[in-house]
C-alpha cells in the first residue's frame, strides 16, 4: 500500500512545542500510522518535516506563526483518520485533576522536613534494616518503636544504650503492641483511657490485659511494649527500666502493671528494685515464674487474668451458664497469642495436667518429646509457622487448617482457641472459625474460645462473639478461664 | 554528645513517622493521629555491606560539618560573564600540542561513541590537523591527538562538549572565590558539532561563531564591566525557566542585557545585526552560559576532606561520572543510561545515542531536572502528565540534597529554594537517581538531535563514592 501524506494547517494557533510533540507521539502510535508530527511552521521545522517525508503542499504554505499537523499513512484512509484524530487531541482540553500530587518521602530525614514535629517512628521494616532506621530515628530526637523482629541481639542492646544515653525510648524490636495516649500503634486495641499504665515484654499479653481492663469499665494511660527480649540478660531490661521511670512520673498513671516471660533472674533484682522506688502500686505478671521475693508496693500475678483482677480489685466472673457434658480425650490449644498461649497452659498445669507446647512454658514439656495423650497448646505465631507466611492474627488460613483436622481427631475432647481483635488482626476471625465449624460433624470436640478485644475495635467484639456463638464455640470472659473452661470439658 | 533530654512520649500528643507496613499509617490516620509515611525501599538497593557504611557516614558529624562547607561554598558564589575568547587564551593546554577537549569522565578513542568520534574528527578539521573528516577519524585512532575531559581544565561542554584552541570560550568569573569556568558558545540546534554534527555547515558556523560572534561578545562584555548571572537565573526561573531544556527566559533576559553594549561596541551594521539575531533565534543561546556557571559555583566545593557533596556530574556517551568534594579529582563512573524522552519527526528511540555531555553540572547547582518545578512547559520531557507531578520530581530530588538555594526560587512551589547539594549518602540511602533533562543525539556521527528528555544518573557512581568516602581517612 502506496504511503499517503497529509498535511492540515492551523492558522495562527501556537502550542509549545513539547505540548506538540507529545501529542505527535500519541498519533505516530495510531495504527496504520508510519509517522507524524505537530510543529510550527517555522522555516527550520518545516525543513525538518520535508526531510522526514511529511510535508505536503499545503504545509508548505503555512507560516511562521501557523501549526502544521502531519501525518504520513498506510493508505488514504489511514491518512485522514490519524488526522482527524490529531485535531481531536488538539481541541482536548487538558486534564484539570491531580493538581496537588501527594509525595510520599523516600526516608526519614525527608519526611521529618514534612512533619518536622513528629516525635515517634514506627518502624515495621524487615529485621536486617531496621536498627539503622532506629538508629537514625534517634540521631533525629525521636522516640522509637520497632515492629520488626529479626534484628540481631546485638543491634538491639547497642540500639537501647543509644537511647537510653539520648533519653529516648526503644520501644521493641518485636513490639507487636503500644497504646500511646489512647492511640493504638501497630497490633493493639481500642481501649478507653484511664489510670492504669502497662509495660509489655509481650504484645498479646498487653493486648489481653488492657482488654480485660476495658471490660471492666475501666481504662489505661499508657502501654507500652518493650519487645519480647528487653527482660533476658544481654539486654537487661533497659527499656522496661525507661517504661518504668516514664510511667513512674507521669500524673496520669495511678498504677503499673508489668507483663513479661520470667526475667532472667540478674535482671530481676534491677527491675524489682527499680519498682520498689516508686510510690505508685505495681502488679507483676511474670508468666511462669516461681515465687520471688517482692517490694511492698508490688504483688504477684500468675496469670494475664490476675494480672486483670489485682488492677480492677475485682474478679472476672466464671462462666456459670449451662455447659455440655464432658468428654474424654485431651486438650488441644491452638493459638494466635504467644502470651495467649502461655497462659493456657499456666492454667492446665496448675489443674495438675501434663501439657505439651512448642513454646513451653516452665513445668509443660516440648512437643516432639512428649507422651501422646497430653494436653497440647500449640502457638502457631511460632518462627516454624510464621516463616514466608502471615501471622495467624492476620491471616488464620494455618488454624483453619489445624482446626478441620482437630475436628476429627477422636482423641481430642476440647479445642481451645483465642481471638484477637484489634487494629491490624484479620477483619473478621471469627466467621473464619464458624466456616469450619460449619463443615464439622456432629459429635466433634467442645469449642472453647475467648476474645481479647473491645466493642471499639474494627471488628467489634459482640460481633465476634455473636457469630461464635452462633457456630456453638463456648465462649468465657478471658483466656484464663477459657482454659478452665477446657479443664472441666474434659476427662481423661 | 548533648546531654539527654528525657522523653517527652508521654506528655505530648503523638505526632508518627511511620516506616514500613502502610497499614500502621491507615490506622493511625483513622485515629486522627498525624502520621507521615516513608515510602521505604531497601538502603543501598539492599546491599547489606553498603548499607552498613552507609549508616557509619550517615552519622559521621565531620562529614555533616564538611557538607555544610561545601554547601555555604556554593551557594556564596557571584558569577559573571567577564569575556568571551579563544579557548587556548583561557586554557594554555590546548595551545600545546594538537589537543582536544571532550565532556564526560575521561575516555580512550576506542570506547567513544559514534557523535563524539564524529565531532572529534570535525574538530580536527577545523583545527587544520587533517584535510577531510576520514583522515581526521584516523589520527584520531592513531592517538595523533591529546584527548582530555573538560572538566581537567576547569571548562564544560554541552552533549560532546568539544573544545579546541580556536573555539571561542565564554568565561565566567566567580567573584565570591576568584575561579573561572570555560564553556564554548552554544551553536544553535539541529545539525550542529555538540551533537556530533560535522559536515561542511557545521565547520562553517563555527568559524563565524569564531570570527564573528565571539569577538563582538567579548568587546560587548568587557565593555559593561561583565554581566553578573545569579539575579539573571533567578529572574528565568521566575519565568519559566529550568536552564537545561528550557533557556529561552534567561537568553532574552542576556540579549536584553548584552545588546546595547554590542550596539555601542560593534561597528558595522549587518554584523551587529547577524549577531543579535543569532542569539535571538537561539533559545538554548543561554545553556551554556548556565554550564560555566555551575563549572564555576561546584569547582570553590571541591576537595574540602570528608564532604559527599557531588562537584560534578558529567556523561560521555559511554561512561556516566561523578566527583564527589571529599575525594578529590577522582571519578566514580557507571555505564551512562539511555535517555527517555520525546523525538523529532522521523526517529525513535531506535536511533538514541547514550546520554552525553557535561550539562548535567546544572543538575548539580540544583538548575534542570531539579527545578522541573520552575518550567511547566518541559514536563512533558519527563512523562509527567501535569505540572504537579513535575512538582513532584523536584521534591524528590530535595530528597537527596544537603540544602537549598535561598537565591533562586520556585514560584509554583511557594518559593521553595531549588535543591543544592547533591549528598551521595543521600543518593544511596533513598536509591532516588538525580534526574538529569537532556537532549538526545543520534547514535551515528553527523546526524545531530533528535529528540530531548530526562535521563537518570547511574546509582552506580554514588555508591562507588560513598564506599570511597568511607575508605578515605578521617580529616586531620
Amino acid at each position: 500500500m502506496r504511503a499517503n501524506v497529509r498535511n492540515a494547517v492551523r492558522r495562527g494557533l501556537y502550542l509549545d512545542s513539547v505540548a506538540l510533540m507529545r501529542l505527535s507521539r500519541e498519533i505516530a502510535a495510531l495504527s496504520g500510522v508510519e509517522d507524524a508530527a505537530l510543529m510550527m511552521a517555522t522555516p527550520a521545522n518545516r525543513a525538518i518535516l520535508a526531510e522526514a517525508g511529511l510535508l505536503d503542499s499545503d504545509g508548505q504554505s503555512a507560516g511562521a506563526n501557523d501549526l502544521i499537523l502531519a501525518v504520513r499513512a498506510q493508505g488514504a484512509e489511514a491518512a485522514d483518520a490519524a488526522l482527524a484524530a490529531a485535531s481531536l487531541l488538539l481541541e482536548r482540553q487538558p486534564s484539570t485533576g491531580n493538581a496537588a500530587v501527594p509525595h510520599s518521602p523516600r526516608s526519614l530525614r525527608s519526611a521529618l522536613g514534612a512533619q518536622p514535629g513528629a516525635n515517634l517512628a514506627l518502624i515495621s521494616v524487615p529485621g536486617d534494616y531496621a536498627a539503622a532506621e532506629a538508629r537514625k530515628a534517634l540521631g533525629c530526637g525521636l522516640d522509637v518503636m520497632i515492629f520488626s523482629d529479626n534484628v540481631p541481639l546485638a543491634e538491639e542492646v547497642a540500639l537501647k544504650r543509644e537511647g537510653k544515653a539520648l533519653g529516648r525510648l526503644v520501644l521493641g524490636p518485636d513490639c507487636g503492641t503500644a497504646i500511646i495516649g489512647g492511640t493504638p500503634l501497630a497490633f493493639a486495641n481500642r481501649v478507653p483511657r484511664g489510670d492504669i499504665g502497662l509495660i509489655g515484654a509481650s504484645g498479646t499479653g498487653l493486648q489481653e490485659v488492657s482488654c480485660l481492663i476495658a471490660a471492666a469499665g475501666r481504662g489505661i494511660s499508657h502501654a507500652i511494649g518493650v519487645g519480647s527480649r528487653d527482660l533476658g540478660r544481654e539486654v537487661g531490661a533497659l527499656s522496661t527500666l525507661a517504661a518504668i521511670d516514664l510511667l513512674d512520673a507521669d500524673p496520669a498513671t495511678a498504677r503499673i502493671v508489668l507483663i513479661s516471660k520470667p526475667p532472667h533472674p540478674e535482671v530481676v533484682a534491677t527491675v524489682l528494685a527499680r519498682v520498689g522506688q516508686s510510690r505508685k502500686r505495681f502488679t507483676m505478671c511474670f508468666l511462669g515464674a516461681v515465687a520471688m521475693h517482692l517490694p511492698r508496693n508490688a504483688s504477684a500475678a500468675a496469670t494475664l487474668s490476675a494480672a486483670a483482677e489485682d488492677v480492677l480489685g475485682a474478679a472476672i466472673a466464671p462462666v456459670t451458664s449451662p455447659m455440655p457434658a464432658a468428654r474424654d480425650g485431651l486438650i488441644l490449644g491452638l493459638y494466635a497469642g504467644g502470651s495467649l498461649a502461655a497462659e493456657a497452659q499456666l492454667v492446665l498445669i496448675a489443674a495438675g495436667r501434663p501439657v505439651a507446647s512448642n513454646a513451653a512454658v516452665p513445668g509443660a514439656s516440648a512437643l516432639e518429646a512428649a507422651a501422646p495423650r497430653v494436653d497440647r497448646i500449640i502457638d502457631l505465631g511460632a518462627d516454624e509457622f510464621t516463616r514466608g507466611r502471615p501471622h495467624p492474627m492476620i491471616d488464620p488460613a494455618v488454624r483453619s487448617t489445624k482446626l478441620r483436622g482437630a475436628l476429627l481427631d477422636r482423641g481430642v475432647a476440647v479445642i481451645l482457641l483465642d481471638i484477637v481483635l484489634g487494629l491490624g488482626a484479620h477483619p473478621d476471625p471469627a466467621r473464619e472459625v464458624a466456616a469450619v465449624l460449619a463443615g464439622a460433624p456432629p459429635d466433634r470436640p467442645h469449642l472453647v474460645a475467648s476474645v481479647t478485644g473491645t466493642e471499639a475495635d474494627p471488628q467489634v467484639r459482640s460481633r465476634q462473639i455473636a457469630t461464635l456463638n452462633a457456630a456453638g464455640v463456648l465462649l468465657a470472659p478471658s483466656n484464663a478461664r477459657a482454659a478452665a473452661l477446657a479443664v472441666d470439658l474434659a476427662r481423661g | 554528645m548533648a546531654e539527654p533530654t528525657p522523653s517527652r512520649l508521654l506528655r505530648h500528643p503523638l505526632s508518627v513517622v511511620n516506616i514500613g507496613l502502610p497499614q500502621f499509617a491507615a490506622d493511625l490516620a483513622a485515629s486522627g493521629v498525624p502520621v507521615c509515611h516513608v515510602d521505604w525501599r531497601p538502603p543501598a538497593g539492599g546491599d547489606g555491606e553498603l548499607a552498613a557504611v552507609l549508616a557509619r557516614l550517615l552519622g559521621d558529624a565531620a562529614i555533616a560539618a564538611a557538607n555544610r562547607e561545601a554547601v555555604a561554598r556554593m551557594l556564596a558564589a557571584e558569577p559573571v560573564l567577564i569575556d568571551v575568547v579563544p579557548a587556548s587564551a583561557a586554557i594554555p593546554a590546548l595551545g600545546e600540542g594538537k589537543t582536544i577537549l571532550h565532556a564526560g569522565p575521561p575516555i580512550a578513542w576506542e570506547r567513544m561513541c559514534g557523535p563524539m568520534q564524529g565531532a572529534i574528527a570535525g574538530a580536527i578539521v577545523l583545527e587544520g590537523w587533517a584535510g577531510d573528516l576520514a583522515a581526521a577519524a584516523e589520527l584520531a585512532a592513531a592517538g595523533g591527538v591529546r584527548l582530555e575531559p573538560n572538566h581537567h581544565f576547569g571548562a564544560v561542554g554541552p552533549m560532546t562538549g568539544i573544545t579546541t584552541r580556536s573555539m571561542p570560550v565564554l568565561v565566567v568569573e566567580n567573584r565570591t572565590f576568584a575561579n573561572r569556568a570555560y564553556a564554548t558558545l552554544n551553536e544553535g540546534l539541529g545539525r550542529v558539532m555538540r551533537f556530533g554534527g560535522n559536515d561542511a555547515d557545521v565547520l562553517k558556523r563555527l568559524a563565524w561563531l569564531r570570527d564573528v560572534l565571539a569577538p563582538a561578545l567579548g568587546k560587548a562584555v568587557r565593555a559593561a564591566n561583565g554581566v553578573p548571572l545569579k539575579s539573571m537565573v533567578a529572574r528565568g526561573l521566575a519565568m519559566g525557566d529550568e536552564m537545561h531544556q528550557r533557556n529561552a527566559a534567561c537568553t532574552s533576559l542576556f540579549l536584553r542585557e548584552i545588546a546595547p553594549w554590542l550596539a555601542r561596541t560593534s561597528a558595522a551594521g549587518v554584523e551587529l545585526a547577524e549577531v543579535l539575531a543569532f542569539i535571538a533565534a537561539n533559545d538554548q543561546f543561554f545553556l551554556n552560559i548556565a554550564m560555566a556557571i555551575g563549572k564555576a559555583m561546584t569547582d570553590p566545593a571541591r576537595n574540602i576532606a570528608r564532604a559527599s557533596i557531588v562537584t560534578a556530574m558529567c556523561r560521555n556517551g559511554t561512561d556516566f561520572g561523578i566527583r564527589v568534594s571529599g575525594t578529590g579529582d577522582r571519578w566514580f563512573t557507571a555505564p551512562v543510561e539511555m535517555p527517555v524522552g520525546l523525538y523529532f519527526p522521523g526517529f525513535s528511540a531506535d536511533d538514541a545515542n547514550p546520554d552525553m555531555g557535561d550539562s548535567a553540572i546544572v543538575e548539580s547547582i540544583g538548575l534542570g531536572g531539579f527545578a522541573m518545578a520552575a518550567a511547566p512547559a518541559v514536563v512533558g520531557f519527563v512523562g509527567a502528565g501535569s505540572a504537579a507531578e513535575a512538582a513532584v520530581f523536584t521534591q524528590r530530588m530535595r530528597e537527596i540534597t544537603a540544602s537549598e538555594n535561598p537565591h533562586w526560587t520556585i514560584p509554583a512551589l511557594n518559593f521553595a529554594g531549588v535543591a543544592t547539594g547533591i549528598d551521595v549518602r543521600l543518593v544511596v540511602e533513598t536509591g532516588i537517581a538525580p534526574t538529569i533533562n537532556t537532549g538526545i543525539a543520534h547514535k551515528k556521527p553527523g546526524v545531530g538531535q533528535v529528540g530531548a528528555g530526562v535521563v537518570r544518573a547511574p546509582l552506580a557512581c554514588f555508591s562507588a563514592a560513598v564506599a570511597a568516602l568511607d575508605a578515605e581517612p578521617e580529616a586531620t
